[in-house]
């Protein structure tokens, strides 16, 4: 498995976090957390169970609200927007979701022409054919067009999710733990895919894991959440070498399995 | 009580525990907030006629057979139970006119609210429900189309249009029972029948029960999408989010008919 080359810092940086704070009730989720995402770049973001991943890129499209703190995406702070302005933004944000998220009560086909056809009104039935078809392609699914998702694996529910998220041809790809509960080779094909993703369509991308192959095998930059801070962030190997107990666990663990 | 951005104007969960009166305005003021939401997105392009059809498909649909058989059992129940009274003052003639009297302005609304609240209610609350829990509407939403458009408001609207017509069916169908059963017991020819039922509804029946079956729908669609739209996390917000889509509705529909009931009284004569 070879390396990623390391980010280019000197790119714009399409998403800025500083000093964000998010609690529910009593449970402080994230605390002063600062974050950088570059242009270009493939960020993995690695953490325990629970620590606030997927609160975190929740709050980057607006789906929870953060207590305090300053989050531009794109150069909007998604704090205080308005919600003419978020749905402008979220059309160039794509997120795929932990659990896929497909509706199941559309087909594969219809799953993708839904965000397509609500923001496209112009496209002709050709033109929306030929997007999904495309995008379902990209992905390796064709086959699958006529499908339910509940007729559809793990797997392939992930890709699905995934090409539904690209079909608006987004700025930036927010992937929340697309590889949980696949089987190594599966996990491949994804990490490859989300690396074909960054390379075709430039995005940039926070890929969230738990798996570290993963995270070495897509990532330019890793940041790990640790106790609700990002206190490591840098290359792979940077953010690995370390006395702290926490990484160490996980850097061991994941690698005897 | 739920985590979207632009609907709840706070953040429940960051609040210090509200007490229980608070709690109730809270959500009253949700639920408040959840139908000007309909009102002020229902109506407005892009429309989502497809799915409003396909609404009004399932739930025209799913209630049919178990209304018809509701609407000819009931029909002809209470023409039976009827007729030993009116026999009594030897007045058994007026059974046409009596039945389509109560059917037209009472049971038919109340028995199409009642069943319409079970079966379209609990299938809202619970598809919507899944749907929150599955994170299907944040899907939505984070894809920039509006959910509440798309799940809501043609809910709401096709239930407002389909619970009239269904209303109307079953005072049909009940009629039907009833002149079953009057034409094995008294003879009564159909065109007698007709007659008599038609010359005893007024044009305000028509009206009143038009009125109420509207209400009744818009109660039945807008209970279920607001339990299921705000259900909680978690598979048993689901089966909340059904049961009490139910619950609720009815309550309301028995509601909602007392007070229609008195209000309508004002404009008769008799
Ligand atoms: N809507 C919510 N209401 C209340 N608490 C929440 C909500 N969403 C998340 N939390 C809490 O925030 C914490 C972080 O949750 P989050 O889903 O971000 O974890 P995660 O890092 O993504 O974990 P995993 O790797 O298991 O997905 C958890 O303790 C969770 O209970
Ligand atoms: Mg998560």
């Amino acid at each position: 498995m070879e390396q990623k080359p390391p980010t280019n810092k000197n790119a714009e940086r399409v998403v800025e976090i500083r000093g964000l704070n998010k609690s529910f009730g009593s449970n402080e989720v994230l605390k002063h957390v600062d974050l950088d995402l570059y242009k270009g770049e493939n960020l993995v973001v690695l953490g325990k169970s629970g620590t606030g991943k997927s609160v975190l890129i929740k709050i980057l499209v607006g789906l929870l609200k953060p207590d305090s703190g300053r989050v531009l995406v794109l150069g909007n702070n998604v704090v205080d927007i308005s919600y003419k302005e978020l749905l402008a933004l979220r059309l160039k944000v794509g997120f795929s979701f932990q659990n896929s998220a497909l509706y199941d009560s559309m087909t594969v086909r219809e799953n993708l022409e839904f965000p397509l056809v609500r923001n496209q009104r112009k496209l002709t039935r050709a033109e929306k054919k030929r997007a999904v078809e495309e995008m379902l392609d990209a992905v390796g699914l064709l086959k699958a067009i006529n499908q339910m998702p509940s007729e559809l694996s793990g797997g392939q529910r992930k890709r699905i999710g995934i090409a539904r998220t690209l079909i608006l041809q987004p700025e930036i790809m927010l992937y929340d733990e697309p590889t949980a509960g696949l089987d190594p080779i599966t996990c491949l094909d994804i990490n490859g895919l989300i690396n074909e993703v960054q390379e075709r369509f430039h995005t940039s991308s926070i890929v969230i894991t738990h798996d570290l192959a993963c995270a070495k095998e897509v990532g330019n930059r890793v940041a790990m959440l640790l106790d609700g801070k990002f206190e490591r962030q840098g290359t792979f190997s940077e953010v690995f070498d370390t006395d702290d107990e926490r990484v160490k666990t996980f850097y061991e663990y994941n690698f005897i399995q | 009580m739920n985590n979207k951005s632009e609907q709840s104007p706070v953040d429940h969960k960051t609040v210090k525990a509200p007490g229980k009166l608070a709690r109730m305005f809270l959500s009253l003021y949700d639920v408040g907030q959840f139908v000007t939401r309909f009102f002020k997105e229902g109506f407005l392009p892009p429309y989502e006629g497809r799915e409003l059809i396909n609404q009004c498909y399932n739930i025209g649909y799913r209630s049919l057979l178990l209304i018809s058989t509701t609407g000819l059992i009931t029909g002809m129940v209470f023409t039976k139970q009827s007729r030993p009274s009116l026999a009594e003052f030897g007045a058994t003639s007026w059974l046409p006119s009596l039945v389509a009297i109560a059917l037209l302005r009472t049971l038919a609304p109340l028995l199409t609210g009642l069943i319409a609240a079970g079966k379209v209610g609990s299938s809202i609350g619970a598809e919507l429900g899944s749907m929150r829990v599955t994170e299907q509407i944040d899907a939505m939403e984070v894809s920039a189309t509006n959910p509440f458009k798309f799940l809501v408001s043609t809910r709401v609207l096709a239930a407002t249009i389909t619970i009239p017509i269904l209303t109307f069916y079953t005072a049909l169908v009940g009629m039907l029972g009833a002149f079953l059963n009057v034409t094995v017991n008294e003879g009564t020819t159909m065109e007698a029948f007709v007659q008599d039922s038609l010359e005893s509804i007024t044009f305000l029946d028509i009206i009143a029960s038009t009125v109420k079956a509207v209400i009744f729908g818009f109660t039945i669609g807008m209970v279920g999408c607001y339990q299921g739209y705000n259900s909680s996390k978690g598979t048993e917000g689901v089966g909340k989010a059904a049961n009490s889509s139910v619950v609720i509705a009815m309550f309301l529909i028995f509601l909602e008919e007392v007070i229609s009931v008195q209000f309508f009284a004002l404009f008769r004569t008799t």
